[in-house]
C-alpha cells in the first residue's frame, strides 16, 4: 500500500494509502481528498483530475500519452509538471509519492 | 405558422437510451420523432468515447462507444424514425389530455401525445474555458460559435485551441480578419492533420501567428476586449492585443430547458420517475437514461434500455386507448417478426 501524499492550493497536505493497481485519481476519490473532481470517473475524458506531479517525481511517474495530451488541453493552468491523475496506476515505486491539486479544476 | 409536425412521440435526445427508445415504441406500433442538439446521433458514447471500451451491455462482452450507437440504429432502422439534429426543444405546452405541442429553437412546431426526455446529462454546449472573468465579455467579445462571419470582418481576433473547431475557424476566417492568432497550450495539436498543415502554410506565408501559451485573464472594459494576458509553460507571461476571442475548449452538457418545464427534480438535476412506467410528474412526460431519477437509479445503458421498454408501455396507452395491449415476444410472434421485417 504506498503512501501518496496530495497538497492542496494552500498548502495543505494529505498522506492515504493507495492500493497497488488502482490509480492515483480512484485514491484520491476514494480517501475523500478534496481539489480531484474526476467528473468521467477515470475514462480520461474530462480534465478535472488534473494534479502537478512534484519535481523529484516527474522521471518515475512518466510523462502523459497522447490521448492524455489532448485532454490536457481543455484543463485549467496546465504547466509541465501536468497529469491527469486517473492515468496514473498506483504501483510499488511510487511510495512516497507527492502531488498538488490546482486552485481549481476547469 | 409553420405547420406543426404530427407523429406519436417525440424522443428528446438521441444517445443510446433514445435511440433504444424507438424500438420499443416502434414494436407497439408508435412513431417517434428525435431531436438532439449534435450534428449526429449518438449522444455522450459518440461525442465523448467512441473509441472507447464498454464492458457491460447485457450479452456483449465488448464494444466501443461508437459501436453500441451504430447498433442501435441498425436494430431501429424498420422503424424509420425521423432525426432532427443541431436542434433543441425550448417551450413544450399541454393543448390536449393527452396532447403537447412542442417549439424547437429553429422554430419548428411538434404535436405529440408523449414526450420521452432522454436527454443524459443536458444538451452539449460550448464548454468554457477556465479562464477568470470571461463571462463579463461573452456574447460582446468572447464567441463559442460564428453565426454570421462579417460579424468579425476586420477585427483582430485570438483563437484558441487545438482540435477541427479551432484550426477550421482559423483557416475561415484568416481571410477576413485584420490579425488574426492561434494560440494553443502545445505544438501538437487533436486537429486533422491536413487542417493543421494549412494553418501552418498560412503562418509561413505571415498571413497569421500561431503561439504557443495559455490564456491566464482578459482585459477590456464594459465587455469590450483590448488584450489577452497568456501565460507560457515556463511560467513567463505575454499580453496579446485583439477584439474578439473564440475559444474551442470542447462540449460540456447542459440541462437547459428541460429543468424549467415544471415536473419533480432531484437536486434540480434529474427528472424523478416512477417505476412502474418511468412517467414523470406531468402525464405524458416520461424520462428515461442518465436524465432521470428514482430510488436505486443507476446511470447505467442497461438500465435506460430497460427504463426504455416500461416507458412504452405506458406509452401505448395514451396513444391508444382504445386498444388492448397483448404482450408478446419477438422470438414467437409473427406480427412483431412483421414490423421487423424478419418474417
Amino acid at each position: 500500500m504506498p503512501k501518496i501524499t496530495y497538497i492542496d492550493h494552500e498548502g495543505t497536505s494529505r498522506t492515504v494509502d493507495g492500493d497497488l493497481g488502482s490509480t492515483v485519481m480512484e485514491t484520491a476519490i476514494k480517501n475523500g481528498i478534496p481539489g480531484i473532481e474526476a467528473e468521467c470517473g477515470g475514462a480520461c475524458a474530462c480534465a478535472t483530475c488534473h494534479v502537478y506531479v512534484e519535481e523529484s517525481w516527474r522521471a518515475v511517474v512518466g510523462e502523459p500519452s497522447p490521448m492524455e495530451e489532448d485532454m490536457l488541453d481543455f484543463g485549467y493552468d496546465v504547466k509541465e509538471s501536468s497529469r491527469l491523475s486517473c492515468q496514473i496506476k498506483v504501483t510499488a515505486e511510487l511510495e512516497g509519492l507527492v502531488v498538488r491539486t490546482p486552485e481549481r479544476q476547469a | 405558422m409553420t405547420e406543426p409536425i404530427k407523429t406519436d412521440v417525440l424522443i428528446i435526445g438521441a444517445g443510446p437510451c433514445g435511440l433504444f427508445a424507438v424500438f420499443e415504441l416502434g414494436l407497439l406500433d408508435m412513431k417517434a420523432h428525435v431531436i438532439d442538439i449534435l450534428d449526429k446521433v449518438g449522444g455522450q458514447c459518440a461525442e465523448l468515447y467512441p473509441e472507447k471500451p464498454i464492458y457491460d451491455i447485457p450479452g456483449i462482452p465488448y464494444i466501443t462507444g461508437q459501436g453500441i450507437c451504430d447498433a442501435l440504429m441498425t436494430q431501429i432502422k424498420p422503424f424509420g424514425a425521423t432525426f432532427h439534429l443541431q436542434e433543441m426543444v425550448e417551450t413544450i405546452e399541454r393543448i390536449g389530455d393527452p396532447l403537447f405541442r412542442i417549439r424547437t429553437d429553429r422554430g419548428k412546431v411538434f404535436e405529440v401525445k408523449v414526450i420521452v426526455i432522454a436527454a443524459g446529462g443536458g444538451s452539449f454546449q460550448p464548454k468554457r474555458p477556465p479562464i477568470p472573468g470571461i463571462e463579463a465579455y461573452e456574447g460582446t467579445s468572447v464567441f463559442y460559435s460564428v453565426r454570421q462571419l462579417e460579424s468579425l470582418r476586420d477585427k483582430r481576433l485570438l483563437i484558441v485551441g487545438g482540435g477541427d473547431s479551432a484550426l477550421d475557424w482559423t483557416l475561415n476566417l484568416a481571410p477576413i480578419a485584420r490579425h488574426l492568432t492561434l494560440l494553443h497550450r502545445r505544438s501538437e495539436f487533436r486537429a486533422a492533420p491536413d487542417s493543421v498543415n494549412k494553418m501552418m502554410a498560412l503562418v509561413g506565408e505571415g498571413k497569421i501567428d500561431f503561439v504557443l501559451g495559455q490564456v491566464s485573464g482578459l482585459e477590456g472594459e464594459g465587455g469590450r476586449l483590448a488584450k489577452a494576458l497568456v501565460k507560457r509553460s515556463d511560467g513567463s507571461s505575454f499580453e496579446i492585443a485583439c477584439d474578439a476571442l473564440l475559444p474551442f475548449f470542447g462540449l460540456t452538457m447542459k440541462l437547459g430547458p428541460v429543468a424549467g418545464w415544471g415536473m419533480e427534480m432531484k437536486d434540480g438535476e434529474y427528472i424523478v420517475v416512477n417505476t412502474a412506467t418511468f412517467e414523470s410528474s406531468l402525464a405524458g412526460i416520461f424520462a428515461i437514461g442518465d436524465i432521470n431519477w428514482y430510488p436505486g437509479k443507476l446511470k447505467l445503458i442497461l438500465s435506460g434500455f430497460h427504463e426504455g421498454a416500461l416507458m412504452a408501455q405506458k406509452a401505448h396507452r395514451y396513444v391508444y386507448p382504445d386498444k388492448r395491449l397483448i404482450f408478446q415476444y419477438t422470438t414467437s410472434s409473427t406480427s412483431l417478426q412483421k414490423k421487423l421485417g424478419v418474417a
